[in-house]
């Protein structure tokens, strides 16, 4: 099971990676959601796949019996499945602003803040 | 997973109360979120609110304070949240660095909040600067704090939203343009962080920073750290704006307020530099070591980069954007020396440095503004013939920024230098030397067109206002200071690199039972 969530995680990646590199802000965006979940199944992995025996302690003992589920991987992609969705929510609408504002959404046109024709700093009195 | 652990599980789960004392660790980020909270219920009483922020900015520096003092004199300090012992609770674990970082910020923080009472009018309150601000220092003293691997990723994220807030105070286009660029690229580096964290996780099925410390030699064989040192030290650098990945950080530095953009360069790339340190040289010093060639060929970029961009600007906020990134590969170039009699310490002496002077200077460039009516070098000019005071304190930031002597730049660049020439790595002393230099001349021709140059227009002198004058004649004189009697911060910094190069301290504090 493993090396197939593996391979998973490693597609999930390759297309993030390659939406991210785009100059389009909304294919940027699509990325930044694919990587997120990318890292939340590599959390799920890397937390070892065990199958159908839940972490409940049984009555009568102290600590979980040998083989069941480890219940950290799944608290930490809560928090972060949380975080990213939260993230993605804010970005999604600065986009959306970016686009009403600057007309465009072709990152390599957005130069509000480093416009092209910026002078050079005096080189006299 | 279950790693044969010799941790003593029984005494984890027996719950006493925590010790009284053991609270002052995690009080400075409880304190910033309920402040935040109060000053969000006050949102309809602007004056309140304000004057709200700046008391409570005032207690979280006494709390820094009393936590600073209390890890000095006694050595670091746990907390566990409920008494749940590690592994199985979140520890906040403070040791010299991270009190000594925290009570910093809260100084940058509290000179901030002060200037901004002048500089955030009524629109910028209304959309929650002081109860962002807050939010931000919990995130960043969380960060500072925390002992859990995981926990410093979710403060990171804490400290992360409440920057976008406040970077699009004010909504102009070009302060959309440079937080879309700025946001996109720190949330891809936490995301690389958190990658970190999962891996670091299957490897060694702890995230508690000192059980990893402790673990790392046994795992050395078997688990790929180099890998994982690699990606700590990609995200980190991301978020510090070292060399091959800082463009996010002249593209979005100028466009916000000038006190926001104060804090930022203040504070959150000296977090990225943090937690740097503290994962590649607590946690995994072997692989430092390792990479110690890459990070000083980073370390020697990033200087010179933010030396030449710093030469070629004509905006003195983009200007100082760029001596904010030389300063990073200063702090980076101590990472790759390493040891703790010169690299870390000098590392950590520079991070406090630069914490309150880039600070500093982006609340003169305010001033600066306010005074010559803009930020452009070709449009100032006579500022020295209106203020004879203003233009003193700047020179001496100014100088301060270049590393020269009687200022807090000039020790850290020592120590870094002499580490970097006893390790023999003469060309990082070189390049060292060399930035310094390039920032000298960028900063004196700075000098040169704003203040000596007769004003191009008549320019009106404007009355000094003790809301931004005092911030930052407060913090000229901690840079000062910090130069003329180092020996105290000094002695902090060389004690807190050698707690990080030598964590039985801190180990002993999240495991006072011992570990094996």
């Amino acid at each position: 099971m493993e090396p197939l969530l593996a391979i998973l995680v490693g597609l999930f990646f390759a297309a993030a990676i390659y939406l991210m590199l785009s100059k389009f802000t909304i294919r940027i965006m699509l990325g930044i959601a694919i990587l997120g979940n990318a890292v939340n199944l590599l959390l799920f992995t890397s937390g070892r796949l065990t199958r159908e025996v839940p972490p409940i302690i049984p009555a009568g003992l102290d600590a979980l019996p040998a083989g069941t589920a480890n219940p950290l991987p799944q608290a930490l992609i809560l928090t972060a499945i949380v975080i990213s969705f939260s993230f993605l929510a804010f970005l999604l609408v600065l986009t959306y602003r970016a686009y009403q504002d600057l007309g465009t959404d072709d990152t390599s046109k957005m130069r509000a803040a480093e416009p092209d024709d910026r002078p050079l700093p005096p080189l006299g009195y | 997973m279950a790693a044969p652990t010799t941790i003593d599980l029984s005494a984890a789960l027996i719950t006493a109360p925590v010790p009284i004392g053991h609270w002052l660790a995690i009080l400075p980020v409880a304190h910033c979120i309920m402040l935040g909270a109060v000053l969000l219920m006050l949102r309809a009483h602007l004056r309140l609110q304000a004057w709200f922020a700046i008391a409570g900015l005032v207690m979280l520096a006494l709390i820094d304070a009393a936590l600073l003092a209390k890890v000095a004199a006694e050595g670091p300090l746990t907390m566990v949240m409920g008494r749940w012992l590690p592994p199985f609770g979140i520890a906040f674990t403070v040791d010299l660095f991270g009190a000594l970082m925290a009570f910093t910020s809260a100084l940058v923080a509290l000179a901030a909040g002060i200037y901004a009472l002048a500089d955030i009018g009524e629109s910028g309150r209304r959309y929650g600067f002081f109860p962002l601000l807050m939010l931000l220092m919990a995130g960043a003293t969380g960060a500072f704090l925390t002992g859990d691997v995981f926990n410093l990723y979710v403060w990171f994220e804490v400290l992360l939203i409440s920057s976008f807030g406040l970077i699009i105070l004010g909504s102009e286009r070009q302060q959309i343009d440079g937080a879309l660029k700025y946001a996109v690229l720190n949330l891809i580096a936490t995301t690389l962080f958190l990658i970190g964290v999962g891996i670091l996780y299957a490897a060694f099925g702890t995230l508690n920073m000192a059980d990893i410390a402790a673990r790392a030699r046994d795992l050395r064989a078997t688990a790929p750290l180099m890998t994982l040192a690699s990606l700590f030290l990609l995200a980190f650098a991301m978020k510090a704006a070292a060399f091959p990945v800082n463009f996010w950080l002249p593209a979005a530095y100028h466009t916000p307020r000038i006190v926001v953009s104060a804090l930022f360069a203040g504070l959150l790339t000296k977090v990225g530099i943090y937690a740097l340190i503290r994962v590649v040289v607590m946690l995994l010093p072997v692989e430092r070591q390792e990479l110690s060639l890459l990070i000083a060929l980073a370390a020697g970029a990033t200087i010179l980069v933010g030396a030449l961009g710093a030469l070629a600007e004509n905006d003195i906020r983009r200007l100082f954007g760029y001596v904010v990134i030389s300063g990073i590969g200063n702090m980076l170039a101590g990472v790759a020396i390493g040891g703790p009699g010169g690299g870390i310490s000098g590392a950590v002496f520079y991070a406090v440095h630069s914490m309150v002077l880039m600070t500093a200077l982006y609340l003169a460039a305010g001033e600066i503004a306010r005074r010559g009516g803009g930020f452009l070098l070709s449009g100032l000019g006579g500022l020295y013939r209106q203020s004879g005071a203003f233009t003193a304190l700047s020179l001496m930031l100014f100088l301060a920024a270049c590393g020269l002597p009687p200022f807090s730049g000039f020790w850290p660049k020592v120590i870094l230098v002499k580490a970097s020439l006893d390790s023999g790595a003469w060309w990082l002393a070189a390049v060292i030397l060399v930035g310094g230099f390039l920032t000298t001349i960028a900063f004196g021709r700075l000098f040169l067109l704003a203040y000596w140059r007769p004003a191009p227009t008549a320019a009106m002198p404007s009355a000094a206002l003790w809301r931004t004058g005092l911030p930052l004649a407060a913090l000229t004189a901690l840079v000062v200071g910090f130069g003329i009697l180092p020996e105290w911060l000094l002695a902090l910094s060389q004690s807190a690199a050698a707690g990080l190069a030598d964590p039985q301290a801190y180990l002993h504090s999240v495991f006072p039972g011992g570990i094996r």
